[in-house]
């Protein structure tokens, strides 16, 4: 009996590592790869640059879209049951489900010059989506306000609203009961969600290259010139890649463990 | 009780994943034993149609052989290559991709030509905005992408417009000229220039740039030293320089040398 025991935790060992080595040895062999000491020049090349910047632009404005827009959406969802709200959280939550080059496909059919509502936008007003900035900001929003809207919606299903009650005995307003009640009880579920939210975005590929195109400081975000420079200079890549990683290694750490200087939940 | 169920689960599935590492090893073994492993065939993306009418009609008149094809850009093939992928045959749209894999001592034997490419524009079937050739490409209204100058593709066309002292302002520099022809056909952009073969697909038209003004992209082929059919590779490639490899080639708009 005892025999088997051990074998049985030998073999889960086992398998566990080779589960684990799936995962450590793709970094291991990118990490190996890295010319490390051309690194700096590599990053500091102008259109190297101009990609985190774009990057980071997109990304961040795609945040502040799933703050603005994604907030009031999740406390709709969290404020009841209903069919409609059930179909609406589907809707919302198919851009983590769909694969991302559906989903450039669908944007394009959307807001593209001949879309659904690109066609109108373009006949009207004169304006087109497609190869532009704010096409990049809208495809990251796309797929990363999913993670930000179903987060806080968790939250705020979780939180007691007998604080509410007791805020509401106090005398306090709707507006204030929200802000200095609901969301510092749900700020941990915001911190996850505006995190996953942005790291998405980031890493957005096949969208926006569908939907928004690639052009060198317009529409070229760091994943977009890391795919290009595998064309040509794949040390460019490497170097492109390692920022990537370094950056969810650094959002992964805050999810876990919280800002620094932060108290440890 | 949970304890031992736990226990068992675990050993069960390290057995089956034993299983499975050791019968991979198994079939790896009767693959290069009994039956002929396939021609493993790495070709440029804008020879997808016509290399796979040309693996069909080498695979019937070989009885019992079978062509696996890869299709990427050149660009990444020559670096999966030059990363130890195990192909017989390489098909380049350019020759310093096949330089690359050539450098890297990948090559059983010297690369030939074995085709060639014109540029096209591809515009929209019906060809609304009326475009006729390269100086079009310039009007403002127009909007135009190109593949990025790092793809051969778009390193040509840079080559065409500058040559005619054109100045196009690309809406999207993309990866690769099957990303041009998709804005094409969806409408996105007015037009793209990209190889003449790739505008023989539903939605998109190809107005011919003249001789004068284009620029000929040159296709080397060559067997591999590392993959499991060197023979295969052999006459796999004889068989695309033969009169009904290039009659294939022909018919999906390839230029011959």
């Amino acid at each position: 009996m005892i025999g088997r025991g051990r074998i049985a935790r030998t073999g889960l060992a086992t398998v566990a590592l080779l589960a684990a080595l799936l995962f450590a040895l793709p970094l291991l062999g990118l990490l190996v790869r890295t010319p490390w000491s051309e690194l700096p020049a590599l990053v500091q090349q102008p259109a190297v640059l101009r990609a985190v910047g774009l990057s980071l632009v997109s990304s961040g404005s795609a945040l502040l879209l799933a703050m603005g827009f994604g907030l009031p959406l999740a406390v709709w969802l969290a404020s009841g049951r209903s069919p409609l709200r059930t179909v609406v959280r589907i809707v919302v939550t198919l851009p983590i489900v769909l694969p991302p080059i559906t989903a450039g496909i669908a944007l394009l059919l959307a807001f593209g010059r001949n879309g659904l509502v690109g066609a109108w936008l373009d006949r009207w007003f004169g304006i087109g989506l497609p190869f532009t900035t704010f096409a990049t900001v809208v495809a990251a929003a796309y797929m990363g306000m999913p993670f930000f809207v179903l987060s806080v919606e968790a939250g705020l299903r979780a939180f007691d609203r007998r604080y509410l009650d007791v805020a509401s005995t106090l005398g306090a307003s709707p507006l204030r009961r929200f802000c200095q009640v609901t969301l510092p009880m749900v700020l941990p579920a915001l911190r996850t969600g505006a995190l996953l939210c942005w790291a998405r975005g980031l890493g957005e590929y096949c969208a926006t290259q569908m939907f928004a195109g690639n052009l060198d400081g317009t529409t070229r975000t760091m994943p977009l010139a890391c795919g290009l420079a595998m064309e040509s200079e794949p040390e460019v890549a490497i170097a492109l890649s390692v920022i990537l990683v370094a950056v969810s290694v650094g959002v992964l750490f805050v999810l876990r463990h919280g800002l620094p200087g932060q108290e440890r939940r | 009780m949970t304890k031992r169920c736990h226990a068992s689960f675990a050993g069960c599935l390290a057995t089956a994943l034993v299983a499975v590492v050791l019968g991979a090893a198994c079939s790896r073994g009767v693959e290069s034993g009994a039956a002929a492993a396939p021609i493993r065939v790495f070709a440029a993306a804008s020879l997808t149609a016509s290399f796979q009418a040309i693996a069909a009609a080498y695979e019937q008149q070989h009885p019992g052989q079978k062509v696996e094809l890869h299709f990427a850009g050149s660009p990444q093939l020559a670096l999966q290559l030059r990363e130890g992928a195990a192909a017989d045959v390489f098909a380049a749209a350019d020759q310093p991709n096949m330089q690359k894999v050539v450098d890297a001592g990948v090559t059983a034997a010297a690369p030939v030509e074995f085709a060639r490419n014109e540029l096209a524009i591809a515009v929209r079937a019906g060809n609304q905005k009326r475009i006729a050739g390269l100086a079009d490409l310039a009007r403002p209204e127009l909007k135009v992408a190109l593949c990025a100058p790092e793809v051969p593709a778009g390193k040509y066309a840079r080559q065409a417009l500058l040559a005619q002292q054109l100045t196009v302002r690309s809406v999207s520099d993309e990866s690769s000229v099957k990303a041009v022809v998709g804005k094409v056909q969806l409408g996105e952009v007015d037009a793209g220039v990209v190889y003449a073969t790739d505008t023989k697909v539903d939605g998109v038209e190809g107005v011919a740039i003249t001789s004068a003004q284009n620029v000929v992209a040159s296709y080397p082929i060559a067997v591999l030293a590392r993959g499991g059919n060197r023979a295969g590779g052999e006459a796999f490639v004889a068989f695309v320089r033969s009169e009904a490899g290039r009659a294939l080639l022909r018919q999906h708009g390839f230029v011959l040398p």
